[in-house]
């Protein structure tokens, strides 16, 4: 501390000389500027200015600089974008006027509606479905052969289009399963009957004090006229097949008890008014070749 | 006293009044620092006993390290809870059932709590402890004001946990890096403008002919962050008994603030502070003269002009006009030499004490970040080009890069300074155990490696994922296949920020044991402690 303020000295590691202020013991050396230092420096100057004159850059009164090649991003992306819907147009010629049949007879627009339709699935149905359309607890499996609403090609351009029990679409999939419970038309142990019976359809075991009985004679009278006397299911209704193990809300006790007593009533979008046609029937496709097209 | 006193009764009221329960939260915090601050001065008021501290003993000056104190715990204490909360929310990344469907722990909420936890509640005390304490010493003067020091670090501190609780409460004005509302943001105005005036009045006392370099990085960085404040946050209340505004910005004037602000945030917070630092601690724990006064005057000045017009490249390719982005990214591109001035200032500053990195792991720590910052200070230009740009912008490549800055050097530098003031602040003869601090830069030093190298990673697959299309002209991903591409990564990111983690509670065990040992551990150089510090506690 007692030297403070002393005179530059020679820094004698670096030979260089201090600029002889001191600050809590801490000196200064006075070396010049790396010359590549500033040689990167003066070259990135250069280069911005360079820059400038070649885009748009300063802000002027009413306008701004334009640069000498009349760059707009703007403009870019448009013809970016008009290049691919180009591309796209060309492809999509025989798309348009096909049927999903025929598209799915034709090698060539089966390929192209494959790669729209994987690209469009994945944008848009891919939330629910999943990516692969393996379906979770409320959302269909589409690599199934199993079908609420039918499987050919044009039940399912029927479904995408009109989605499921969406309001104020006309031509929409609309079915309602009763709340047995909640509306008080099947008491709580006539439920539990019911949902052992749904069991027993699907070869499921049952709970041992089950009145199966009681769960036949209610199912006939309360079930069968959408789902059949075997519970083989309507796809014309949307009532699904319960004697299979496949299942949207679980055939577990207490998720068939849910259902019985709530119902579910999912809801799936009306694709129509948000994808073009050709869009739809790539879908079309492309979900009726996942596994279960019928 | 008379103004926490007035300040009681109407937040009573609003309390009381409004309708929103985090906000009569807030009100209440506020009645109880009031209180708490009316009946301390008026304690020492009326005390006879506590003498106003003179300003020098014996002609030396008698330095005001309190506040130091405070904000340097503080800060280790606001920096583990921030590195937490980054292991929470990574992890939640890499496996969303970790939210556990709780609004509080979210990660909506979880995010802007780590943010402002690490740099506006670690590095915020850091750098307020750290100015205050370099400002006295290369001054030679007392911190001007008696109560005004305390009042920045306790109401700075205040700010933060009205700021976090504000998160997890959900009150948020939603602007990135500036989320906390109107009242929290005028009493940051408030308190940040005493710490500006209690700087510059140490600065203009002091007993040296010249203002050291690194005060000056201290002003601009204090300077400029008041200024980015007021600008990003001017709001209309809904009512004073609403924690809800209006700003006065909007669409793409918004977000040109808003990333003029985020920006200098970064430059000005993050880099103009912290090369503060690095102005003092790097050599004064080399015990070598700064590399080259030159450097530093234009590195400084060229700095402060550049970075203040950066800020657009945030909006590259959006409605911000071409011009605009235009001169954001050719700013930045300007900014690589200034902002690696300080880089060479500081290594260079080194030479002639190459040995001592292989003895002492605090300095080891602060060479390293250095070496970090030039690499971030690279990267970041080269992302500000255009055509980078629109590979890199919204992908994790962002996040990998601000980590490293972020972590190898704000939080490394900002450990390489606490390393060092823990014994100076409370006069032991070096740290408890180096061998700790070298584990510590270790473990930390693979997590950061884990940590950015998994974002390279996962970045530049996940822009190139977005942007690929097959040969018959459609998306070759979708988003949620690129979203399931990103799982590895994220599992090896949350494993890095572990061992950061890891490494900052081998550093607080280290500190902490410093402290309570009154017995000297192994120093690399007996000399190293400066003279004992006439302190008034």
């Amino acid at each position: 501390m007692d030297q403070r303020h002393d005179a530059p000295h020679i820094d004698p590691h670096t030979g260089i000389a201090t600029t002889g202020h001191e600050w809590d013991g801490i000196r200064e050396l006075n070396t010049p500027l790396p010359r590549w230092w500033l040689g990167i420096f003066y070259a990135s100057i250069l280069w911005s200015i360079g820059y400038w004159v070649v885009y748009p850059a300063w802000p002027l009164l009413t306008d701004t600089t334009r640069g000498v090649i009349g760059y707009a991003s703007r403009a870019d992306i448009s013809a970016d974008m008009a290049q691919l819907k180009a591309q796209r147009a060309v492809q999509a010629a025989g798309m348009a006027d096909a049927t999903p049949a025929q598209i799915k007879a034709d090698p060539t627009l089966f390929q192209i509606a494959m790669a729209q339709g994987k690209a469009a699935f994945g944008d848009n149905c891919a939330a629910c479905h999943g990516v692969g359309g393996a379906g979770a607890k409320g959302y269909p499996n589409l690599n199934d052969d199993d079908w609420l609403w039918g499987g050919s090609l044009d039940a399912i351009q029927q479904t995408i289009t009109h989605g499921i029990r969406v309001a104020g679409n006309d031509e929409t999939r609309v079915s309602q399963m009763p709340a047995f419970g909640r509306d008080g038309m099947l008491k709580r142990d006539e439920i539990n009957a019911v949902a052992n019976h749904v069991r027993e359809l699907a070869g499921l075991s049952t709970e041992p004090k089950a009145n199966l009985a009681l769960g036949r004679k209610l199912f006939a009278d309360n079930c069968a006229a959408c789902h059949g006397e075997a519970g083989k299911g309507n796809a014309e209704m949307g009532a699904p097949n319960l004697t299979d193990a496949i299942s949207l809300y679980g055939m577990d006790m207490a998720s068939l008890t849910e259902t019985i007593t709530n119902s579910r009533n999912g809801v799936m979008p009306a694709w129509g008014g948000r994808l073009d046609a050709t869009t739809i029937k790539a879908l079309t496709v492309y979900v009726h070749s996942l596994g279960g097209g019928q | 006293m008379l103004i926490a006193a007035a300040c009681v009764l109407p937040l009573i009221v609003i309390a009381a009044l409004t309708e929103n329960s985090g906000y009569a939260f807030h009100a209440m915090l506020g009645v109880l620092a009031s209180a708490a601050a009316v009946i301390l001065i008026a304690n020492r008021c009326f005390d006879g006993s506590v003498p106003v501290e003179p300003q020098e003993i014996d002609g030396k000056p008698n330095y005001n390290m309190g506040p130091v104190k405070f904000a340097t715990v503080a800060a280790m204490v606001w920096g583990i809870a921030g590195f937490t909360v980054g292991l929470l929310i990574a992890s939640q990344l890499a496996f969303p059932v970790l939210n556990f469907d709780l609004p509080w722990i979210n990660f909506g909420r979880m995010r802007p709590l780590h943010t402002s936890a690490v740099i506006f509640a670690f590095g915020g005390n850091v750098l307020i402890g750290t100015s205050f304490y370099v400002v006295q010493r290369t001054c030679r003067a007392r911190l001007a004001g008696i109560l005004s020091p305390w009042f920045v670090v306790l109401g700075y501190n205040f700010f933060i946990v009205i700021a976090g609780t504000g998160y997890l409460l959900g009150i948020t004005q939603g602007k990135e890096y500036a989320e906390p509302e109107w009242y929290a943001d005028l009493w940051l105005t408030v308190v940040w403008v005493v710490y500006l005036l209690v700087f510059l009045g140490t600065v203009m006392k002091r007993r040296e002919p010249h203002i050291y370099v690194a005060n000056w990085f201290y002003l601009g960085f204090i300077l400029t962050i008041a200024v980015l404040h007021i600008g990003n946050n001017v709001a209309v209340p809904v009512s004073l008994l609403s924690p809800r505004s209006y700003g006065l910005w909007s669409g793409v004037q918004d977000a040109m603030f808003q990333w003029w602000y985020g920006h200098n945030a970064v430059g000005f917070f993050l880099t103009a502070g912290f090369l503060a630092i690095m102005y003092y601690f790097v050599p004064k724990r080399a015990e070598r003269p700064i590399y080259s006064y030159r450097l530093s005057i234009i590195h400084f000045w060229a700095l402060i002009f550049i970075y203040i017009w950066a800020g657009p490249h945030h909006l590259h390719y959006t409605a911000l006009p071409d011009w605009a982005q235009t001169l954001g990214m050719t700013f930045s591109i300007m900014l690589w030499m200034p902002s690696w001035g300080g880089m060479i200032n500081g290594i260079m500053t080194l030479s002639g004490a190459w040995d001592r990195l292989r003895t002492d792991p605090v300095l080891r720590m602060m060479v390293v970040s250095l070496a970090f910052y030039g690499m971030s200070t690279f990267e970041g230009p080269l992302m500000s080009i255009k055509a980078v740009n629109g590979l890199s912008h919204y992908t994790d490549w962002t996040i990998g890069h601000v980590h490293s800055g972020a972590l190898g050097w704000v939080a490394y530098i900002s450990f390489g300074a606490i390393y060092c003031l823990v014994p100076w602040l409370w006069n032991r003869k070096g740290l408890y155990s180096l061998k700790l601090v070298s584990w510590h830069f270790w473990i930390s030093t693979l997590g950061i490696v884990f940590y950015i190298t998994a974002m390279w990673v996962s970045g530049i697959l996940q822009g190139l994922m977005w942007r690929a299309y097959t040969s018959l002209g459609f998306l070759e991903y979708s988003f949620i296949e690129t979203v399931a591409a990103m799982h590895p990564f994220y599992v090896i990111r949350a494993m890095g920020g572990a061992l950061f983690l890891i490494g900052a509670l081998i550093m607080a065990f280290n500190l902490w044991m410093t402290v309570r040992s009154e017995s000297a551990a192994e120093m690399p150089r007996s000399d190293e402690a400066p003279a004992p510090l006439a302190m008034a506690v």
